[in-house]
C-alpha cells in the first residue's frame, strides 16, 4: 500500500466511524425535542422522564459525533491538499459556514440543554433542545452541500494554468452551489435515514425492557409507540426520496448505477439484478438472475429505456478524457463492492420498512406490547438503519471513483505530495486504535444506561433526583 | 481595503476568540489533576467549563473553515505541512471532548482517574502545540514554489517555537487558574487564588524571553524596527497590571487583563505575519501571502455577507450562555459531569 491507498483508507475509516454516530443525532435530536414538547404542553411527567432518558442516550452518542467531526474538518487539508488547492474555493465555503451556522448553534445549546434543566424556564429550556436538532440537521446540509459538489459539479468556471491544463475550479455561481439537484436529493435522504436511525435505536431498547417486565412498563410502551410511528415517516420517506435519487444517479452519475446493479454491457429495456456475480477483472458477468424491465421501470417510471453498462460507459470516458488522462485510464469504480453495498443497504431498508409497518399495525390494534415475538425482534433490528447508513455512504463515495470531483479531478491527482507513506501509516494506526478505544466505552455506556432505565437515571448527581423524583410524583 | 486583507482579519479574530475562550477552558483542564483532590472537586471543576467548553472549541474549527474558504492555499499547505502535529491535536481533542462527557456516567475510581488524565493531556498538548504552529507561521518553514512543506515534524521544533509553545502554554494556565477562582467557591477556590501569583510570575518571565526571542529569531527588526508599537507595549502593560490585581485579591479584573493579554498577543502576532500568511524559508519568493493564498473574489464577497450576519448572531447567543451560567459552582451544586 502506498500513501494513497492509504489516505483513502484513513479516510473511510474515519468518515464510516463519525457517521456511525451523526444519524443518530440527527434523529434523536428531533425526537427528544418532541417528547419534551410534550412535556411542554401536557405537563405529563412521564415525557420528561422521556426527554431526560434518552436525552441522555442521545448526549453519549452525541459527544463521539462531535469530536470526530474535527477530523473531518482538517483532513481535507492535511491528506487532501492538492484537492483542497483545486477544489478550495467551493468547497472551503460550505464547510465554514457549516461551523458558522451549525456548530456554533448546536454547541452552545447543547451545553444550555444539557446543565439548564433547573436554571432556566421551561420554554427557553425547549427551545434549546430544538435549536440543537436545527444545528445538527443544518450542518448536514452544508456538509451534503459540499459532497454535492463532488458528486455533481454545478456552479463552477474552470481555471487553466499557464502550461494549459485544468488547474483549478472557481466559485461561479453560489447560488447555483447551495441549490445543486443532487444535494435536493440527497439532504432528505439522509435526514429521513436520521429519523429511521432513531425510531429504531428508540425501538429495540424500549422492546427489550418490554420483554422484561421492568417498572417501566408504561413509559417504554409509551416511548415504543412514539418512534413506531417516527419510524414509519422515517423509513417510508427514505425509501421514496431513495428512489428519486437512484433516478438523480442514473442522469449524472451512470457508472454508479451500473455498478450498483451488475450492469455490464448497457441494455434497453434494462434488467434489474436479483444476484450478479462478475469476472474476477470486474469486466463481464460470470452468472446473474434478473428482473426484465424492471430497472428501466425503477429508472425512468417505463418500462423501456436504455441504462448504460459499465463497457460502454468505460469506452465513453476513455475518449471523452483522452486528452487528459490517456486512452487507457479507468474509470470503473470496484464493482463488487458498489453492487453488495447498495443491497445491503436496500435489503436493510426494507427489512426497517417492515417491521414498521407491522408495529403500526400492533399499535393501532393497542397489542404491540403483548406480541413477543414481534419485540424479540427489535433489538436486533436496531443494526438494520446502522448497516444502511455505512452501506449508503459506501456505495455513495466508492461508486464515484476514480474520481474525487465526478469528472473534474482523480482521486490520485488529490492525494498530498509531502506526506509520506510512513506519515499516513502513523495516523490511520493512531486513529484506528483511539476510535476503537472510544467506541468500547462509547457501547459500554450506551448499554448501561438504556439497561438501567429512567428511575434512577440521576443517581449521579444527589441534587438532582430529589427534584427529578418529586416531578415525576 | 481588499477582501483578502479583510478575511486575514477576520481569521485573526476567529483566533483571538478561540485564545481568549479556550484558553481558560484548556487551563482547567491541565489544573484538574492539581486542584482537585478528590472526586467531588473534580467534578466541580470540570463542571466550571462544563455548559461552555464545547462552544469554545468551535471557534477553532470555524477558524480551521475560514481559512479553507479564504485562503485555500494556507488551508493545503499548513495542514499537510504541520500534519503530525495537527494528528497529535486531533487525538488531543478527541479524546479530551468524549472525556467530560463519559468521566462521571460511571463510579468505578479507575475508570474516573482515565478520563482525568485524558482530560489533563488533552488539554495540555493542544495548549503547547498551537503555540509551536503559530510560531513556525511567523518564523518561517520550508516551503517551496509550488506551495508544497518540504520539511519534517523536527524543522517544526526549534528554540524559537518551542518558547512560542511554551508562552501559550504557561498563559493558559494562568487564566485557567484565574478563572477557577471566579467560578468556584471553598477549597478549590482557596487554591486556585493561592497558584495564580506564582503561575503569573512564570508567565511574566516567559513572556520576556519570547520578546528576546522574537527579536533574535525572526526578522522582526527589518519589519517595524527597535520600537515594537503600540500593541506589543499595551499586550506588556496588561500582564504586569494582572500581578497588581492578583496581589489586590480582584480576580475579575486579572481575567478581564490576561484576556487583554492574550488578545493582543494574537493581535501582534498576525500584525507580524501580515502579509505573509506562511512564510518560506527557502526563499521568501515562495512565501503565501494573502493575495497568492486567496480564495476568488466571488467567494470571498461570499463568505463575507455570510460572516457580517452570522458572527454578531454568534456573539449574541454565546455571550448569554455565559450569563446564564454566571454563578460559582461549590461542593453542594448540583453537577452534570
Amino acid at each position: 500500500m502506498d500513501a494513497l491507498d492509504l489516505a483513502r483508507l484513513q479516510f473511510a475509516v474515519t468518515t464510516v466511524y463519525h457517521f456511525f454516530f451523526v444519524p443518530l443525532t440527527l434523529g434523536l435530536s428531533i425526537l427528544v425535542a418532541i417528547m419534551q414538547t410534550l412535556w411542554y404542553r401536557t405537563n405529563n411527567p412521564v415525557y420528561k422522564q422521556m426527554a431526560k432518558f434518552w436525552g441522555k442516550l442521545f448526549i453519549i452518542n452525541f459527544a463521539l459525533g462531535v469530536v470526530t467531526g474535527l477530523v473531518q474538518e482538517f483532513q481535507f487539508g492535511m491528506n487532501w491538499s492538492e484537492y483542497s488547492r483545486f477544489m478550495g474555493d467551493i468547497f472551503g465555503a460550505p464547510l465554514a459556514i457549516e461551523a458558522l451556522l451549525a456548530f456554533y448553534l448546536e454547541s452552545t445549546f447543547i451545553g444550555v440543554w444539557v446543565f439548564g434543566w433547573d436554571r432556566l424556564p421551561k420554554g427557553v429550556h425547549l427551545a434549546s433542545i430544538w435549536l440543537v436538532a436545527l444545528g445538527s440537521n443544518i450542518s448536514a446540509l452544508w456538509i451534503l452541500i459540499a459532497n454535492s459538489f463532488m458528486q455533481q459539479p454545478v456552479g463552477y468556471r474552470e481555471v487553466v494554468g499557464a502550461d494549459g491544463v485544468l488547474a483549478k475550479v472557481e466559485m461561479d455561481n453560489f447560488l447555483d452551489v447551495v441549490t445543486n439537484p443532487n444535494v435536493l436529493v440527497q439532504f432528505p435522504h439522509v435526514l429521513a435515514a436520521g429519523v429511521a436511525t432513531a425510531a429504531f435505536f428508540v425501538l429495540g431498547i424500549s422492546a427489550w425492557h418490554l420483554l422484561r417486565q421492568t417498572n417501566d412498563r408504561d413509559f417504554f410502551a409509551r416511548s415504543a409507540r412514539i418512534a413506531t410511528v417516527y419510524g414509519l415517516v422515517g423509513i417510508v420517506l427514505v425509501i421514496i426520496v431513495g428512489h428519486s435519487q437512484a433516478q438523480h444517479m442514473v442522469e449524472t452519475q451512470p457508472m454508479k448505477m451500473a455498478a450498483a446493479e451488475g450492469l455490464f454491457e448497457s441494455e434497453d429495456p434494462a434488467s434489474f439484478s436479483l444476484l450478479t456475480i462478475g469476472d474476477w477483472e470486474q469486466r463481464e458477468e460470470v452468472f446473474s438472475i434478473r428482473i426484465p424491465k424492471l430497472l428501466s421501470l425503477l429508472s425512468y417510471n417505463r418500462l423501456e429505456g436504455e441504462v448504460q453498462g459499465i463497457n460502454n460507459l468505460q469506452d465513453q470516458y476513455a475518449a471523452q478524457y483522452a486528452d487528459r488522462y490517456g486512452e487507457d485510464a479507468d474509470y470503473r469504480p470496484p464493482v463488487a463492492v458498489i453492487y453488495w453495498s447498495f443491497r445491503a443497504m436496500v435489503g436493510a431498508g426494507s427489512l426497517m420498512l417492515l417491521l414498521a409497518v407491522v408495529g403500526l399495525y400492533l399499535v393501532l390494534r393497542d397489542e404491540l406490547t403483548r406480541v413477543p415475538r414481534f419485540l424479540k425482534l427489535l433489538p436486533f433490528a436496531i443494526a438494520l438503519p446502522y448497516i444502511a447508513n455505512t452501506a449508503g455512504w459506501i456505495m455513495t463515495e466508492m461508486g464515484r471513483q476514480p474520481w474525487i470531483v465526478f469528472g473534474l479531478q482523480r482521486t490520485e491527482e488529490a492525494v498530498s505530495p509531502n506526506v509520506s507513506t510512513a506519515m499516513v501509516a502513523f495516523s490511520l494506526v493512531a486513529f484506528s486504535v483511539v476510535y476503537g478505544v472510544l467506541m468500547v466505552a462509547d457501547a459500554y455506556l450506551l448499554a448501561k444506561f438504556a439497561r438501567r432505565g429512567p428511575r434512577d437515571d440521576e443517581s449521579d448527581a444527589p441534587g438532582e433526583s430529589v427534584s427529578a423524583l418529586a416531578a415525576a410524583k | 481595503m481588499e477582501l483578502q486583507d479583510l478575511w486575514f482579519g477576520l481569521i485573526a479574530i476567529l483566533f483571538i476568540g478561540f485564545f481568549f475562550l479556550e484558553g481558560f477552558d484548556y487551563g482547567v483542564g491541565m489544573l484538574l489533576p492539581f486542584l482537585g483532590k478528590n472526586d467531588r472537586e473534580r467534578r466541580v471543576i470540570i463542571n466550571t467549563i462544563g455548559p461552555v467548553w464545547d462552544a469554545n472549541e468551535v471557534w477553532m474549527i470555524t477558524a480551521g473553515g475560514a481559512i479553507f474558504a479564504a485562503f485555500p492555499q494556507w488551508y493545503a499547505t499548513m495542514f499537510s505541512g504541520f500534519y503530525l502535529a495537527l494528528v497529535f491535536i486531533l487525538l488531543a481533542l478527541i479524546v479530551r471532548g468524549v472525556a467530560f462527557e463519559f468521566r462521571s456516567k460511571d463510579e468505578n475510581p479507575r475508570w474516573r482517574a482515565t478520563w482525568d488524565w485524558a482530560i489533563f493531556f488533552g488539554s495540555a498538548l493542544p495548549a503547547l502545540l498551537w503555540g509551536v504552529a503559530f510560531g513556525n507561521l511567523v518564523k518561517g518553514t520550508p516551503i517551496n514554489a509550488e506551495m508544497t512543506f518540504t520539511g519534517n515534524l523536527l524543522d517544526l521544533l526549534s528554540p524559537y517555537t518551542l518558547i512560542a509553545g511554551a508562552a501559550g502554554f504557561v498563559v493558559f494556565l494562568l487564566q485557567g487558574a484565574i478563572f477557577l477562582s471566579l467560578k468556584t467557591d471553598g477549597v478549590i477556590r482557596r487554591r486556585a487564588e493561592a497558584l495564580a501569583p506564582t503561575l503569573w510570575i512564570v508567565v511574566v518571565a516567559v513572556a520576556a524571553v519570547l520578546a528576546i526571542a522574537n527579536y533574535a529569531y525572526i526578522n522582526i527588526f527589518d519589519k517595524i524596527g527597535v520600537n515594537p508599537g503600540v500593541m506589543p507595549v499595551a499586550s506588556s502593560a496588561a500582564l504586569l497590571a494582572v500581578g497588581y490585581y492578583l496581589r489586590q485579591k480582584q480576580f475579575g479584573w486579572a481575567f478581564a487583563l490576561t484576556g487583554v493579554t492574550i488578545l493582543l498577543s494574537v493581535a501582534t502576532f498576525f500584525w507580524f505575519l501580515y502579509p505573509n500568511v506562511m512564510v518560506s524559508s527557502t526563499n521568501e519568493a515562495f512565501n503565501l501571502t494573502v493575495n497568492n493564498a486567496a480564495a476568488s473574489q466571488k467567494t470571498l464577497e461570499v463568505m463575507t455577507v455570510v460572516a457580517l450576519v452570522f458572527v454578531p448572531i454568534v456573539l449574541i447567543y454565546q455571550g448569554w450562555s455565559y450569563w446564564v451560567f454566571r454563578k460559582r459552582l461549590t461542593a453542594d451544586s448540583s453537577l452534570e459531569y
